[in-house]
Parts: structure tokens; sequence; C-alpha cells
């Protein structure tokens, strides 16, 4: 590990009037990672993500990307990097290919070159039958490959996508994901904003943003690890009511309302026989409890929800 | 700069023009209409007025009087009344601008004294086009008054020398054939390609923004001057493919005579371009929505082209203040030298006070467009 980070963020600071929305984040990503920003709304993943892409200017700290300062000198850094928005930013009006021209064309990539690298890309994302149309007709799946393509068109070093996978259906998601997968092996760094705790999975590395400060980063199976007390998973056919039996049981620490039931946190697995009584004493219906794995969700929701119980 | 992305940029909004029926309509439709309304719509001859005529002595005299009103390009009698009350109804009922009553003893007194009166009932809620039919209905009695006096001249078999051409203060502006027309219609191409040309500047950045696209951009190597230059090279061209529409048009269908030489109109048509863009590219930085910028743009360059542009009303006769406010408007000068190309037939010599105004103009503009475009979203 003697390799220097390829994205490399200290004290990072960006103020909206009265509102910090990052506040000193600092993290370094390794050159062929996939390094997750996972957080609720608001936490500040859109902004830290601008900043890192050179598009806005920190109030304070620096963001070093493969030795080039971003901060002083976006222009150099954006020859090698490519990000690619929240919201699609492609030209609806413009085809597939023509949209690939205009990216591959701001960069200066050669004809020969564009053609190659938008065939190969296109066919991993199966839109090869689709480059005469218009941005504008394509789904939305189609629309973030597009997307993908054109930030690729000119083999970037480092790639940023801000939640590139919202409203995206999940054979293209499934396409992205390999596409992404992919070129880790060509030595591409990849930073991920993403609200799909899913996919925060699948990344080596996750940050956890919650306004705008770093909670916690690390891999998802250490972050999981650092779980404190257990997770029950309650299945019901009502959850709010197993909600409201058990929010104020003693050593209960969140509880989560999730599809078919609730997830809870406790203090020790051992009190699982005192939330069953709990449930029977209060006639809650109920049709299965059990320790389950967390999963990134719960421990988000563990980390946030003890923290706002702290405050 | 970069020669690749510089095309890549106006290539892109070429294509986007194209696909664009909003950007379509203005390109083409705008200046054929705005040509038609300003051409038409602003008219310093009064023509046809709406008279109504009350004769009554119902003499050889004043009847001969009447058929002049009658006879007159300028006026249209389209009531003849047989009383006071008919003349009053058509005044206040609007349906007649002014009216003509003859007294009962005009020949009488027309025989008698040599003079007589004629009462002009004028509706004044207009006062200017009451002040000039006013002025030609003193032409027809003029006319009149020749006519009898050479028909008395005859009757008394006495020689009298021809009297005198008429001439009126006001006819100087309220020319016969069309002269203001003339006049008018180089200023009506000067102000149709400042509207037209802010307007589809103002969509360039605002476009950028309003569809998203904007944040991507930034994120790319392209620098602002490639995309300013990108944008508007293509806006350039459709400028002047409008500018030959409007002077076409001025010569074939508003039938202006062209006296000046095309390198002239050229080159100074290509200057006020590069301030018109410049202006609507300023507005498209500043305002993030394609309506808003446009709204703006069509706001800023309106009144001031349409006012204070000289194409219709001189700036000589505006107050002092005015007149200097009226160097900040870039088509006075391009105004004064299309008159001067048009008319006069002038060359680019003898217009080096108002083409230095324009370069001057242009090079600010530009100065100030290029550094307007910042790559950051905040």
């Amino acid at each position: 590990m003697t390799e220097p980070a390829a994205v490399e963020v200290a004290s990072l600071t960006k103020r909206f009037a009265a509102l910090t929305a990052v506040d000193g984040l600092s993290f370094s990503v390794a050159r062929g990672e996939i390094f997750g920003l996972v957080g609720p709304d608001g936490a500040g993943k859109t902004t830290v993500m601008r900043m890192l892409a050179g598009v806005m200017r920190p109030d304070a700290g620096t963001v070093i990307l493969d030795g080039v300062d971003v901060v002083s000198d976006p222009e150099l850094a954006k020859r090698h990097l490519s990000y690619m928005p929240q919201r699609f930013g492609l030209y609806e009006d413009l085809t597939v290919d023509e949209n690939i021209r205009f990216y591959a064309d701001l960069f200066g990539i050669a004809r020969g070159l564009r053609e190659e690298r938008a065939k190969r890309l296109l066919a991993a994302s199966g839109m090869e039958p689709f480059r005469g149309r218009l941005a504008g007709k394509l789904s939305g799946g189609m629309k973030q490959k597009l997307g993908l393509t054109c930030s690729l068109i000119h083999a970037p070093k480092a790639v940023l996508l801000d939640e590139p996978t919202t409203g995206v259906d999940p054979v293209s998601r499934r396409d992205f994901w390999r596409i992404l997968y992919s070129l880790l092996g060509e030595g591409v760094t990849i930073v991920i904003a993403t609200a799909y705790l899913d996919e925060a999975e699948r990344c080596h590395r996750l940050a956890l943003l919650d306004r705008g400060r770093l909670i916690q980063c690390d891999t998802p199976a250490a972050l999981k690890q650092k779980m404190p007390g257990a997770l029950v998973a309650i299945a019901s056919p009502d959850p709010r009511r197993v909600r409201s039996a058990l929010e104020d049981e003693p050593g209960v620490q969140t509880v989560v309302l999730v599809g078919d039931g609730v997830h809870l946190v406790v203090d020790d697995a051992g009190r699982i026989a005192e939330l069953e009584r709990r449930l029977a004493d209060q006639g809650v219906p109920y049709e299965h409890i059990a320790r389950v794995t967390p999963s990134v969700e719960d421990l988000f929701a563990a980390l946030l929800g003890r923290k706002a119980e702290d405050g | 700069m970069n020669a690749l992305r510089l095309r890549a940029i106006a290539r892109k909004e070429v294509l986007q023009v194209w696909r664009d029926p909003r950007s379509l309509m203005i390109v083409l439709l705008m200046p054929i209409m705005q040509m038609l309304m300003l051409g038409y719509g602003v008219n310093l001859d009064l023509k046809h007025i709406p008279i109504c005529t009350y004769d009554r002595e119902g003499s050889q005299h004043s009847e001969a009087l009447l058929k002049g009103f009658a006879a007159s390009e300028y006026f249209d009698v389209v009531k003849v009344a047989t009383d006071y009350a008919a003349v009053t109804a058509a005044i206040d009922g609007g349906t007649c601008r002014m009216a003509v009553v003859v007294p009962q003893d005009f020949s009488e007194r027309l025989t008698d004294t040599g003079a007589s009166s004629v009462q002009a009932i004028l509706d004044a809620s207009d006062d200017n086009s009451a002040t000039i039919a006013a002025g030609y209905a003193q032409a027809v009695i003029d006319q009149f008054e020749q006519n009898v006096q050479i028909w008395f001249a005859g009757n008394h078999g006495q020689s009298m020398a021809p009297p005198p051409p008429i001439s009126l203060e006001s006819r100087v502006w309220f020319n016969e054939d069309l002269e203001s027309r003339n006049f008018i219609i180089p200023g009506v191409v000067a102000v149709v390609m400042a509207l037209v040309g802010a307007q589809l500047s103002s969509l360039t950045i605002s476009r950028e923004w309003e569809r998203g696209t904007m944040e991507l951009l930034v994120s790319t190597p392209v620098t602002p001057m490639e995309v300013m230059l990108g944008k508007l090279a293509p806006y350039f061209v459709i400028g002047l493919l409008d500018a030959v529409l409007c002077l076409v048009m001025a010569v074939l269908w508003f039938a202006v005579p062209f006296r000046g030489t095309l390198l002239t109109l050229f080159a100074t048509t290509s200057l006020f371009l590069v301030a018109v863009l410049g202006i609507g590219y300023l507005i498209s930085v500043a305002i993030r929505s394609q309506i808003g910028a446009s709204q703006i743009a069509l706001l800023v360059t309106m009144l001031p082209t349409a006012l204070l542009s000289g194409y219709a009303f001189p700036i000589d006769q505006m107050p002092a203040p005015i007149q200097w406010v009226t160097y900040l408007v870039h088509a006075r000068y391009y105004v004064t030298i299309l008159k001067a190309v048009f008319l006069k037939g002038v060359g680019m010599t003898a217009l080096l006070e108002p083409i230095l105004g324009l370069i001057l103009y242009a090079v600010i503009v530009a100065f100030l467009a290029a550094r307007a475009f910042r790559k950051r979203l905040d």
C-alpha cells in the first residue's frame, strides 16, 4: 500500500448561508476501489460529489485526484475524471450517437477510438440497437446507461457517480454494475453516491454521511461488525402495533418499520424472550421473531438512531 | 481554445435549433412577422380619414368644395348629413374623425367679399391625427380657393398669374408618396434584428440550466470561451440569414430603394450582430430559465430600440438627456447606418462615426460576455 491514494479528501467543508452542507469531511479512496457515499437525503452526498468533480468550490479543505488538486486546478483534473450528475445531464434532443460524439469531442477523443469504445460500451449495456434514437425517447434505465457510456468515452481515471441508478429497472441496474466492475480491472477508481443500500453492499468501502459529517468509514462487513447489540426481525401483519408495543421496552434502541414487519436493535440477543412475552401480553399479532444478520440499511438506522438519542 | 471542442458545441447547437420548433419559429417567422407588423403598423402617413359633410347651402360652389374632399385620398366621405344632430352623432359615435360644414351663406360671401369660411369639426381625442386631418382639410380648401380664383379670373376676363404652389408646413412630414415608409423601413430592419438576435442568444445558456445539461457540461474540459463562441457562431450565421430576409423584404416587399453597397451592409450588419448576440448571451448567463431569459431579452431590447434608436422618432428632436441615453442603444448606430446606406447610398468612410460607435459597442459587449460565464454551479 505504498501507492498514493487515487482520491484524497481532507477537511472538506461547504456552507450554504446558515447551513453547513458538508462539514470537515476527510476520506481517501485507493486506485481500483469502488467507494460508496451513503446517507439519507440532505446528508450532503451531492455536494461532496460536485466538489470532487470540480464544479463546486469548497469553503475549506482539499481534494486531490490522482495527484491533481481539484480545488486549485479544476480544469486539469476534469480531463481525467468523469462525473455523472444525479439529474440526467445529456441532451434529450440529440441521438445516442450524437451525445457520445459530443462528449468524445469535448475530451478530444479521435474518431477511431471513439467508435471502438462506443461499440464496446454500448454492447455491454445492450444499447447497440438504439444508437440512432433520441436520448429523450429512451427509458430511464437506458438513459442512465447512455450517461455512463458518455462519461466513460474518454477512459477516465476516476469516475464519480451521483445516485446513478435511481429510478432504473433491475435489469439495467445489473448491466450498470457489471460495467462498473469491469472498469476496476483497468485501474479505474469509482466513487458512487447511493441511496440504495443493497448497492452500498457492493462497494469495497463505504462512508456513512449524516448532515454533512462522516459517521463511519469502512468495508460493509467491518461496519456490520461494529453494529452494537443484536438485530431482531419480527414478521407481523400489523407492524405499527408491534412498534408501539415495543419501542419503550428496556434495551430496545431503535425500531424500524420494514416491508412485512419490524427490525429492532436491542442491546442483547437474550432479550428476544422478553419481547415475545410483551407482544403476547398486549395481544399484538406476529408470525415470526428471530435474530438476523444486519444489512447496511439496518446498520445505518442503528447508527443514526442512536445518534439521535444521544442528541 | 480548441477547434474540436468549439466545433462540437456549434454542431450540437445547430442540431438543437433544427429540432426545436420554437427556435425555428423565432428564426424564420418572427422576422417576417415583425417586419410586416412594424413596417405597416408604424406609418406616419395618415390617409382615408373618415369624414362627414353637411352642406347647408347646396350651391354650385359648396358642392365643388365638398367634391374636393371626396376626391382627396386623405379623406373618405362616409356620411352626408342633413342636420347638425347627424353631424354630432357621427363625431360622437366615432364613425367620423372630422365633419365639414358649409354655411348657408357660403357662395354669397364668396361672391361679395371674395372670402368665405367653412366649419371643420374635429375629433381631437387623438390630437395628433386631428392636427394632421386639419392640415389636409386646409390643403383641400386651398386647392378649391385656387380653382375659384382661376374661375373668377376667367369670368372677369382678367389674366392672372398662376397662384403659388400650396406649401403647408405640415406637408413636409405627411408626404404623399409614402416617403415616410422609405425612411422607416431600414430602421425597422434594425429593430427586428435586435429583437430576433437577442431572443435567439438569450436561450443558449439558460437552456442548458433549464434542461439540467449544464452540470455535466461544466464537468468537461470545455472552456467558457469555447462555449460562448461555439454557441454564438450558429446564431451569427442565422442572424445574417435573417438580415438577408429582412433586407430582401424591405427592397422587394416595401419597395424601399437600396442605393448603397452590399459590402458596407454586410460589414456593419456583422458588427451589429456581435452586439445583439452578446447582449442576449449576457442575459442568458444571468437568468437560468429559458422563458425568463427570453422575456428579459424582449424587455431590454424592445423598448430602447423602438423608442431610442431613431428608427421612427428622430433623435435630434428628443430632449438632451434622452439624446445622451440613446448612445447606449446599439440600434442607434445601426439605424443611422442603414438609413444612410439605403437612402443615400453612402460608403463606409461617410459613416465613420456610427461605425466606430458600433465597433466600440461590439467590443465592450464581447468582452463582458466572454467573462460572464463561469464553469461553476455555485
